[in-house]
């Protein structure tokens, strides 16, 4: 029998306090039923003696404090999984939304998970060709890891994700995987796109969708991307699944425990975000990775806006500190109409090195990606100076850097939406470009490389 | 026994009513689950209490039972190859034991009670013992003798000393005190915030040679320094952490993970059983302890776990050894402070920050140092301090790097902007700084080569004048530098190029002797001294540069260290070619 309580004493915004209480425990679920009949959930953020303090994942609009009703049902926030949760849509907090059957669990498991042991973690080494050359090439995705994807306002993240998870595969390996997809704040439009995109290349029936769209209660969101990460450990390390996990947009998630902080009336950190965001986003971000002897993994591309396109933004910052490397996209080449508008000096993918070379793509690949870094680099950088001095002031050398600079960005970062390059056809063009620059000032590439791949 | 009652629970805070005789820092065991916890405040009847584990499902009325202790380390042989959660459990046992994720209420005690060891003694029965001296030996890994020692507080003549095979837990020695008989195992326990003691303090002397150019002919660190690393995400803190754990000539490492990511944590581990220690030969992890409390476990373990660390590099200092303790990253303990601090409502200061966040750092730095151990032999240990800094931002006004500049010896500013350019380590040359270089200067003199200092101060000089020409060819452009500073601007390249440059991940390049560094470095100033006066002769600029040579002066950095004899070779070269254009030119 669950325990029931209408002595709700105070509400503020998502927060109720509730006294008299007898037996709450710390981060117990709690339903909180209505006025008008309709059952919401929560949980407890502290509790003090008889007193608890409570967040509501529904709106609070509508509460009052004589009839709310709030029963503890004695266990945390948990999520029902099996097979089955495949090909299926839910709500932020787990419910099905699709009008599907109902989900018969093969168990229940609690939504915050628990932390891998450290020495359990086997090291991501497989890589993903996700066929487009700013990532491939450069900052190479590897199963397990954590990679963000850093956009802005109007930026194509989506579709960039979308391409992610419709031609990411590891060389060579048939095997079973899944995507996980957790909307959190987006709008319907963008979330109706990955639902499309999934339903026409079939891709559906592999997925498992959360959605908690922009008009859903804002506090369910802070559940969401732990309903999608229970959902992927549960593929990944017992039904041995490689799952890729989209969680879009990390950014309303973050305001969402923003608000809560607020209520609380927390001591804020930067900018208004509590003093423990970066401990939070890293309970989310670390539920990625590979278990030894496991032979399924988790590999995550969570997808946030810059607040006004700055990286130092506690957001992206934070992220950043935890996870391993970032895809930044640029408001400078989208504009200029380049497709991805990936910013591929600042962006980084810490697991590569010991995901590509002989015997994963090819032994080239990283001595190329140094020399296609510096060289756009140092075209980069000239073509600042230009900007200044003119062209006049430039050497000869720096203006065959920034032709270099430019061709890259048109042939090598360009590319098309639908365009599935391989790996080797993403360092070919790395090759044909290194041919712009006098061989001297190759340094980084090995000379034999050079006799072997560069065309000439 | 009698207990206490939770009251109240926030997060890792837990506050408990009717706590037996609480004392501060005593370790206490709440729920019925036992998680693990340590008092931090005291008022009336209550006891504020920091959880080392996840607190969900505790609640009022649960039951808090106090061990009397503070939190304290385990220290005795077992220690080395060990990985351990920042309250040293360990935590490949607790992975058997347990399964692939940490949960609540383990305990597992930090060395093994089954594990036999080697116990050789050093000293005879009749004896005349006191604290630090060494009662006998333990081969504790190939490369690393545990010597056991008397504990504090212990002083008389031995009794009985034994040879054999033992554990932790059985008697190897016993000595008579005026209070009697003390029983004496391999197994000491010290509380984690009490530095242990020591007989006294010397000042910093020699390098603690890191392998890494940048670091060591720059802005080197002595052995009992501190140093610290801040730079935002991606610039190569932790990548610089690692290479110094691999490569530096301590004798012990100890790295700290401290609330950072897990795969870094496993890339040590599965890296540092394959990888040869260039001194002893033998894999590094024979010599290393790990400390693992990664971002995603409890915030209060975190704050801990710079403490055992630095307790457990304390503990082989007092043998006599030359320890490097590492932590990646001190901000992520400074927010559990920060957080902790916050549940307690205690007045904030900058950022939210506790007002004490300055003397705790001070006072974990200066746990650092060189000292004259205890011991009658008066043996020399060393504990130098390397943090890692990760400012929000990359701002370095922030309150952590601040409060950590006032007390370290060393800045090694790593900056994204050369990082981006694949520059790495991105350490800027230009405002990193180390206050032991006079030191170490005096030690290069004596023991590498006397003109080490001179070159240094040279080459430093020459990158300080291409930041100043940079500015000028920027304003007007290239045209604009004379000859000689077009010279400077080349060797400057060189330098940075050839020589700062250093890649982590090739097995040529990762770890440079002092010797190479010195070689290195006076090939580039050979061209530069050299080049400089054939400028003087009246030459121009465009004939001295672009030379062959040059491409092996870029390459010279992957020469190996059996093999620098052939910088000998490529000095001459230099002259030839500086000079043999020259002739050309003439003839
Ligand atoms: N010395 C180095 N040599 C080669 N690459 C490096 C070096 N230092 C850093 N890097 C590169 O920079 C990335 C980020 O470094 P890391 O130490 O993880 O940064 P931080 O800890 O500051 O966030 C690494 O994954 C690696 O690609
Ligand atoms: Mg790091």
């Amino acid at each position: 029998m669950l325990k029931e309580y209408l002595t709700v004493k105070e509400i503020v915004g998502p927060l109720i306090l509730l006294e008299g209480v007898e037996g709450a425990k710390y981060n117990e679920l709690v339903e909180v039923e209505f006025p008008d009949g309709s059952v919401g959930l929560g949980n407890v953020l502290e509790v003090e003696e008889d007193l608890v303090l409570l967040q509501s994942f529904e709106a609070t609009s509508g509460l009052d404090i004589a009839r709310t009703k709030v029963r503890f049902t004695g266990r945390g926030l948990e999520l029902p999984v099996s097979r089955d949760i495949l090909g299926r849509v839910f709500d932020g907090l787990g419910r099905p939304i699709d009008n599907g059957p109902r989900i018969i669990p093969d168990k229940r498991l609690d939504i915050n998970g628990n932390p891998i042991n450290p020495y359990a973690r086997d090291f991501p080494t497989d890589f993903i060709q996700t066929g487009i050359s700013a990532i491939d090439g450069l900052n190479p995705l590897v199963r397990g890891q954590k990679l963000p994807i850093f956009s802005g306002a109007g930026l194509p993240h989506s579709r960039l994700a979308a391409q992610i998870a419709r031609q990411a595969g590891v060389l060579g390996a048939e095997e079973e995987f899944a995507v996980i997809f957790a909307a959190m704040g987006i709008t319907f439009e963008e979330a109706d796109f990955f639902i499309q995109e999934f339903r026409s290349t079939a891709a559906i029936e592999r997925a498992v969708l959360f959605i908690n769209l922009a008009d859903d209660p804002a506090i369910e969101r802070i559940a969401t991307p732990r309903m999608a990460l229970t959902a992927a450990e549960y593929l990944a390390f017992d039904l041995d699944m490689h799952v890729l996990v989209i969680l879009i947009d990390m950014t309303y998630y973050c305001e969402a425990l923003r608000e809560i902080s607020a209520a609380r009336k927390e001591v804020p950190g930067r900018r208004g975000y509590p003093g423990y965001l970066y401990t939070d986003l890293a309970t989310i971000y670390e539920r990625a990775g590979r278990i030894k002897e496991a032979k399924g993994s988790i590999t995550q591309i969570p997808v946030l806006s810059m607040p006004d396109d700055d990286k130092t933004h506690p957001i992206p910052d934070l992220t950043g500190y935890i996870t391993e490397g970032q895809i930044i996209l640029s408001r400078d080449l989208h504009r200029r109409g380049i497709y991805p508008p990936i910013d591929v000096l600042p962006s980084l993918s810490r697991l590569k090195e010991k995901g590509i070379g002989p015997g994963k793509t090819r032994e080239d690949h990283s001595p190329l990606s140094n020399q296609l870094f510096s060289a756009y680099a140092r075209g980069k950088e000239a073509k600042e100076l230009a900007v200044i001095l003119g062209e006049a002031a430039l050497s000869e050398e720096d203006r065959l850097f920034v032709q270099f600079s430019e061709a890259f960005e048109d042939r090598f970062i360009r590319q098309g939406e639908y365009e599935d390059r391989s790996i080797e056809e993403t360092l070919t063009i790395g090759w044909e470009l290194l041919r712009i620059l006098p061989r001297s000032e190759l340094k980084r590439v090995k000379e034999e490389h050079i006799k072997k791949y560069m065309k000439t | 026994m009698e207990a206490g009652v939770v009251v109240k629970v926030s997060g890792p805070l837990v506050v408990a009513r009717d706590l037996p005789d609480p004392k501060m820092y005593d370790l206490v065991k709440v729920g019925k689950d036992r998680l693990m916890g340590e008092i931090i405040e005291l008022r009336g009847n209550l006891a504020s209490i920091q959880v080392y584990e996840e607190t969900a499902g505790l609640g009022p009325g649960d039951e808090v039972i106090s061990t009397g202790e503070p939190l304290s380390v385990e220290l005795g042989p077992g220690l080395l190859t060990s990985i351990y959660d920042g309250v040293q459990r360990p935590l490949d046992v607790i992975r058997a034991k347990y399964g692939n994720y940490v949960t609540r209420g383990v305990e597992e005690p930090g060395l093994s009670r089954e594990r036999r060891w080697a116990f050789t003694p050093a000293v005879k029965v009749g004896e005349e013992v006191g604290p630090g001296d060494v009662l006998g030996t333990v081969p504790e890994t190939k490369v690393v003798t545990h010597r056991i020692m008397v504990p504090v507080g212990v002083e008389g003549k031995v009794s009985e000393v034994k040879e054999g095979e033992f554990t932790v837990e059985d008697v190897v020695a016993v000595v008579e005190t005026p209070r009697g008989e003390v029983p004496v195992t391999m197994m000491q326990r010290w509380p984690v915030r009490r530095p242990r003691l020591y007989a006294e303090k010397l000042a910093p002397y020699e390098p603690l040679v890191t392998g890494q150019r940048i670091v060591d002919t720059f802005f080197p660190i002595s052995k009992g320094g501190t140093a610290c690393v801040p730079g935002p995400f991606g610039s190569g803190k932790t990548v610089l952490q690692h290479a110094i754990a691999k490569w530096a000539n301590a004798q012990i490492v100890v790295f700290v993970g401290c609330g950072e990511r897990g795969n870094e944590m496993t890339d040590v581990l599965l890296e540092f059983p394959e990888l040869t220690d260039p001194y002893s030969g033998e894999p590094l992890m024979l010599r290393t302890v790990l400390i693992a409390n990664t971002s995603n476990m409890p915030v209060a373990a975190r704050e801990a776990s710079v403490y055992t660390g630095i307790t457990i590099a304390e503990y082989y200092r007092d043998m006599g050894y030359h320890v490097a303790l590492q932590a990646d990253s001190t901000s992520r303990w400074a927010e559990a402070l920060r957080e902790i601090s916050g549940r307690l409502e205690e007045m904030p200061g900058e950022e939210g920050y506790p007002a004490y966040l300055g003397t705790r750092l001070a006072a974990f730095y200066e746990r650092a140092g060189r000292v004259v151990c205890l011991g009658g032999d008066r043996r020399e240990g060393s504990v130098s301090a390397i943090g890692s800094v990760s400012p929000p931002g990359g701002d370095l006004s922030e309150p952590v790097t601040q409060a950590t500049l006032r007390v370290v010896k060393v800045f090694w500013g790593l900056e994204d902007r050369l990082a981006f350019a694949r520059h790495f380590p991105a350490i800027n040359w230009l405002n990193s700084y180390s206050l032991y270089l006079d030191k170490v200067q005096d030690f290069w003199r004596q023991e590498v080569e006397p003109a080490y200092a001179e070159l240094r101060e040279e080459a430093m000089g020459i990158l300080q004048r291409e930041a100043e020409l940079q500015e000028v060819v920027r304003l007007i452009g290239i045209e604009a530098l004379s000859d000689q500073e077009r010279l400077i601007m080349e060797t400057a390249k060189s330098l940075r190029e050839d020589f700062l440059q250093q890649n982590a991940f090739d097995d040529a390049d990762a770890f440079t002797s002092l010797r190479k560094q010195y070689r290195l470095l006076r090939l580039i100033m050979t061209y530069h001294h050299l080049a400089s006066r054939e400028l003087e002769k009246g030459r121009p600029i465009e004939e001295l540069i672009d030379l062959p040579v040059q491409e092996e002066i870029a390459r010279a950095k992957f020469i190996p260290e059996e093999e620098l004899e052939r910088f000998d070779r490529l000095e001459e070269k230099v002259a030839e070619q500086l000079a043999g254009q020259a002739m050309e030119v003439r003839a």
